[in-house]
């Protein structure tokens, strides 16, 4: 065995994959676990944990691993980490912990992702659950949003005893693991609903269908209904649009709903009754995880997939893996592109886009190099769906009817990264709701944050 | 589970129900909408509060069984309940934020279309308690599509009741029922129309000509309601607005009409084939060249 090289994990063939909506990777098994923990070097100043936004122990468990111990392994994540068979999956390890991997200096870095994976789904298909608190202290908590922050800090805060209640607006916990993140890489009820439950084990309890704002105001919360702080995890779910002609057609719609449509209400299985429109040929604005997602599930619904992304290959803000993945599956990759019009048919219908080609000029305040349109270059692509993923921002709805909550120009909420504390006494929020889109571990890190900064504001109280 | 406390069927097709859901009965007001999911493989329905009762905490909807998903919630009975029932969503009707001291000075119209009645009730009948009267036009195809004409009756000052063929009151739409009314030399300053897009598209066409202002009650898709997925986004005056969130209500001498239609109609094949597999199972997968 190459030491330079990692085990290779399993995955369902490119092919017969970009057909069904099953796991496109199928994770390690315990041998090969072993073998690839094998390859760390245990370094006692370890790189990986600083690259981790929660610090995980990630020597400590792959040390575990090694010797075949599955279960210490877990109740080492588990100390940091409430979502461990989420993270090993969505997490961007290549510019965290496994991006400073002294492994991979002369070689590959470890497979720690894929390593938290293994121990995580060890860990469920062995029943064993996270440590529930000894002792509840009486104190309510109210969550707002039960996504990767919402889950993290409600989780916590129970395993310091306290009594946290989640709101989630939609009919099924998990935020963005549920509605848009798709089946192929984070399964529904297999993974996020055993996550979910595990948290629930440690006595959180989830209340759905109330949309904070609407249902009931976070000062009715704090006032009526005795919540003592409330932490704010209300993601960032507003979708952008181009503004450019053409976009109200049928046939074009935000990513948020394309995505919603498939996973959340399952539209992708015939016995579910909402619909979706996938089309022939599809045409998906963006370069980031959302949009790779939207082209995937595009490509298993049937259809010609292209991207048209209007910087280079370089600056895709996706995973590596995702676009690796998109390619594999025959997604077409249109860079340093970028739709002008849209073309509609008599009928209202979306039938193509007018492109206009790009070049790269100097670098923007992104820190990555600007696009400048190529004057004449513009053609027609046909298309009978055109989906925007653009970006997202935080929903107003809280911001707009809590007192006193405040919020910049770009509607995120203004909150301390070290405590997750906001204008607002008692109230807490992180994740994208502060930051606007960004990564389920950030949005994590952002709720254990909080979590401390809520129990030492109670703690003084 | 959200439990049906009393249903009753209105019209062919056109049934009441009032669900139990404290949350949203709690602080719900005239205008807003909730959406209910019957199981765990319906759709989402988008349906606006026609009552509510906050001491019972129920909600009263009223919905017309045109897809798959509104088909089965027919055969739910008392007792049966809502997996999902959430709300209340979307924005409170501005009338209730006027002043109502100069509401009873304007002589306020409501134009209400078919199942569309059902979301004027609650307008009027708010209006009522509060003091302000106001004229009601409603209308339907025929006599026997007719809903809420008796609770309509008791709660404004003048109901005027359309039928398309005839078979009862006006023969005629709820448009010309007012373009007669103004031919008769009755005014008004203010009116409210909600209803198939079609009809309201024809009552604010009318009433830009007549000078009255208009609000308008849109119901186009939608998947989330909070302003997640754009579904529902329509071009009023210049500004693309999402009805979830900016509305349901808006100015109806801004509304596109035409392209909110088009959209609405966007899922017309995917639903017929959803409707005809629970009507003849599954066999309906497109591509046949029948199915629209």
């Amino acid at each position: 065995m190459d030491v330079l090289k990692r085990v290779p994990v399993r995955e369902q063939d490119a092919v017969v994959r970009s057909a069904n909506f099953d796991e496109v990777c199928l994770g390690y098994n315990e041998e090969e676990a072993m073998a690839e923990a094998a390859r760390c070097l245990g370094c006692k100043n370890a790189m990986c944990m600083k690259g981790c936004p929660v610090s995980i122990d990630i020597p400590g468990f792959i040390g575990q691993v090694k010797e075949g111990n599955f279960e210490e392994a877990y109740q080492i994540i588990s100390k940091s980490s409430a979502l461990p068979a989420v993270c090993g999956r969505v997490c961007p390890q290549e510019t965290q912990c496994e991006g400073k991997c002294i492994r991979g200096i002369k070689g590959e870095p470890v497979s720690i992702g894929k390593l938290e994976r293994f121990v995580a789904d060890w860990a469920r298909e062995h029943n064993i659950k996270p440590a529930k608190a000894e002792q509840m202290n009486g104190h309510k908590v109210a969550v707002i949003g039960s996504g990767p922050a919402g889950l993290t800090c409600a989780g916590d805060l129970a395993k310091m005893g306290y009594d946290v209640t989640i709101f989630e607006a939609l009919h099924e916990a998990g935020g963005v693991l549920i509605y848009g993140i798709p089946e192929f890489r984070l399964p529904k009820s297999e993974v996020v609903a055993a996550e979910v439950e595990n948290v629930k084990s440690l006595g959180v309890k989830i209340e759905t269908n109330v949309v904070i704002g609407k249902s009931v105001t976070i000062d009715e919360l704090m006032e009526k209904e005795g919540f003592e702080a409330v932490f704010i995890g209300s993601g960032a779910g507003l979708p952008k649009f181009m503004g450019i002609p053409g976009e109200q057609a049928m046939g074009v719609f935000s990513a948020n709903e394309f995505l919603t449509r498939n996973n959340l209400m399952k539209a992708f299985l015939e016995s579910y009754d909402t619909p979706i429109k996938c089309g022939k040929k599809v045409i998906v604005v963006g370069g980031g995880n959302v949009a790779m997602d939207a082209a995937r599930t595009a490509k298993r619904l049937g259809a010609e997939v292209h991207i048209v992304y209007r910087r280079s290959e370089e600056e895709l803000p996706a995973r590596v893996e995702e676009v690796h993945h998109a390619k594999e599956e025959g997604v077409i990759f249109d860079l340093l592109q970028n739709p002008v019009e849209l073309l509609v048919d008599e009928a209202g219908c979306v039938k193509g886009a007018k492109i206009i080609k790009m070049e790269l000029g100097e670098p923007d305040a992104s820190g990555r190099r600007r696009p400048v349109e190529i004057p004449g270059s513009e053609y027609e692509i046909e298309a009978d769906v055109v989906i925007m993923s653009l970006g997202t921002s935080p929903n107003p709805l809280i911001s707009s009817t809590t007192k006193g909550l405040d919020i910049n120009k770009r509607q995120c909420i203004i909150a301390d990264e070290a405590n997750g504390a906001t204008s607002k006494e008692g109230v807490f929020a992180g994740g994208d709701a502060v930051t606007g889109a960004a990564t389920v571990i950030l949005a994590m890190g952002a709720g254990k944050a909080a979590a401390n900064g809520i129990h030492e504001y109670l703690s003084n109280k | 589970m959200y439990p049906i406390v009393k249903r009753e069927q209105l019209a062919d097709k056109i049934y009441l129900m009032d669900v139990k859901a404290p949350r949203v009965a709690q602080y719900c007001l005239p205008g807003q909408f909730v959406i209910v999911k019957i199981d765990e493989v319906g759709e989402r329905i988008p349906l606006t509060i026609c009552d509510y009762n906050r001491e019972e905490g129920t909600i009263t909807i009223v919905f017309q069984a045109v897809g798959a998903s509104t088909q089965r919630m027919v055969d739910l009975q008392v007792g049966d309940g809502f997996q999902d029932f959430v709300g209340p969503l979307g924005c409170e009707s501005d009338l209730v934020h006027e002043d109502i001291e100069e509401l009873k000075q304007k002589k306020i119209l409501f134009v209400a279309g078919g199942v569309g009645t059902a979301p004027v009730y609650p307008q009027v009948k708010w209006l009522h308690e509060q003091g302000v009267e106001c004229d009601v036009i409603m209308g339907a195809r025929n006599k026997e599509l007719l809903i809420l004409e008796d609770e309509m009756r008791a709660v404004c000052k003048n109901l005027y009741v359309t039928t398309d063929d005839g078979s009862y009151g006006f023969k005629g739409t709820g448009t010309a029922q007012l373009q007669a009314l103004w031919d008769e030399g009755v005014r008004y300053d203010h009116c409210v129309a909600i209803g198939p897009m079609i009809m309201m598209k024809f009552v604010c066409k009318l009433t830009k000509e007549l000078g009255i202002p208009t609000i308008v009650s849109m119901n186009p898709i939608m998947v989330d309601g909070t302003g997640m997925c754009g579904a529902c986004r329509l071009v009023v005056g210049d500004q693309v607005k999402f009805a979830c969130v900016d509305g349901p209500e808006f100015d109806g001498h801004l509304v596109d009409f035409d392209q909110a239609m088009r959209r609405q109609a966007q899922y017309k094949t995917e639903e017929g084939r959803a409707i005809l597999a629970l009507e003849e199972g599954d066999t309906h997968h497109g591509g046949c060249g029948h199915c629209h």
